[in-house]
């Protein structure tokens, strides 16, 4: 195996698994690369809103932890009902009435803006349920364990993006981290996405799979993340998704054929790399092509 | 007394919004000398959440007494009624005909919003 980039420096590479539209195979590519990567990994499951990789990974969980996320709370003797907040929140979540402000703390982002912007020290972080984090280690290869982060919203949570910062930001750093991401291009993919090394746009050959990757591409370049594409169920539909990333210089990194075998497997729970024995390599030298390759695109 | 109400253009004439926080404009009518202005609502149209209460914040910072909407939700309710405006809920098709309706008694103040919640 040639010698890898981001081991020189031992900083850890991340690698996220991403789409436009759901259901294209984010979770079998991800949890196929996870085994085929033939070093330590950590895989995290960042699809907080349905998380299902561990029914393919089927770890041995080792911890679980209620994570909380911080909201305002407005102290109402010192709040001046200034507005400062309200004007500063871009997510409407407070608003100033009957000389008070109003914190609607569902529509809260955590991001903590109002706390720091009051000039009269009147908000103060409050914490709240946002769901828990489930860590676990599957040791079908000993020799490459692969870790496993899961992250699931609490029930009544519609808040993603700060249950997916706590799902990238948890436990040891091995020199590979796999994101399987949400699907979308709004804010929980961002959140999963940004400050990858690479992303990994999964699609299919059809006018949905190209509508969607479209503005998966847009999204991963006004981030300025390097990325490829791999196409799944690649000998159905049509030729456009192709047509496309070659008028627009993206690689296609990997094709992934629509069969039988394939399906079988995934409707047992078990990955890709079980189903087929030839695309578990294809996907080892997909994956460290990709992290000895420079750094732009 | 300023009232405030959802429309989908500019003059009295207009049809009513039936959308509160995603109205196309506002028109405020001051009801002792008819004077009719516009209040932007743009920004709340295409908001990605929230705009309820946003929308009602510019009610509010307009300092209009009272809002006449189609429809309302339960988040920008709260906020009105916390700023003290009254709120009357409508299915007259123009801003006018909606005036009229107010000033001549006939539309009952809601003690409650008329629409779930798109959030949560």
């Amino acid at each position: 195996m040639p010698e890898m980039r981001k081991n020189q420096n031992d900083s850890p590479f991340t690698l996220a698994i991403a789409s436009g539209k759901g259901g294209t195979g984010k979770t079998t590519l991800a949890t196929a690369l996870a085994e085929a990567a033939g070093m330590a990994v950590t895989l995290r499951d960042c699809d907080v809103e349905e998380p299902n990789a561990h029914l393919f990974v089927r770890p041995r969980w080792n911890r679980h932890t209620e994570q909380n996320r911080h909201v305002p709370q407005i102290d109402a003797q010192r709040c001046s009902a200034c507005g400062k907040c309200a004007e500063l929140c871009q997510f409407n979540a407070i608003a100033i009435a009957g000389g008070r402000a109003m914190v609607f703390t569902e529509l809260c982002h955590s991001c903590q803006g109002c706390r720091r912007i009051c000039p009269e020290g009147a908000i103060s972080d409050m914490d709240m349920l946002m769901g828990s984090l489930d860590c676990g280690v599957q040791l079908k290869n000993p020799a490459t364990p692969i870790n496993f982060i899961s992250g699931k919203l609490a029930i009544g949570q519609v808040m993603a993006p700060p249950l997916i910062r706590a799902v990238k930001n948890v436990g040891a750093a091995e020199p590979l981290n796999i994101l399987d991401c949400p699907p979308g291009t709004s804010c929980p993919m961002i959140t999963a996405v940004r400050g990858s090394d690479f992303v990994i746009l999964v699609t299919e050959p059809t006018p949905f799979g190209l509508n969607d990757l479209e503005l998966a591409v847009e999204t991963v370049r006004q981030l300025k993340l390097p990325f490829g594409v791999v196409i799944n169920r690649a000998d159905t539909g049509n030729s456009a998704v192709r047509d496309y990333c070659r008028d627009n210089d993206i690689a296609i990194a990997l094709e992934i054929p629509w069969e039988r075998s394939i399906a079988e497997a995934y409707s047992r729970g078990d990955s890709l790399c079980d189903a087929s024995p030839a695309l578990k390599n294809k996907l080892h030298t997909m994956l460290h092509h990709i992290m000895m390759r420079e750094e732009t695109v | 007394m300023t009232v405030a109400f959802s429309a989908t253009g500019t003059d009295l004439n207009s049809d009513m919004d039936q959308r509160f926080g995603r109205a196309r404009q506002f028109i405020l009518v001051d009801t002792e000398t008819n004077a009719a202005t516009i209040l932007e609502n743009t920004q709340n149209m295409n908001a990605a959440q929230g705009a309820g209460i946003q929308a009602a914040q510019n009610v509010i910072n307009a300092e209009a007494d009272a809002v006449v909407t189609g429809n309302c939700g339960p988040k920008a309710f709260q906020v009105l009624q916390a700023a003290g405006i009254k709120i009357y809920h409508t299915r007259e098709d123009t801003v006018g005909s909606a005036l009229k309706a107010l000033l001549s008694g006939t539309l009952q103040e809601a003690d409650s919003a008329n629409v779930d919640s798109h959030w949560s």
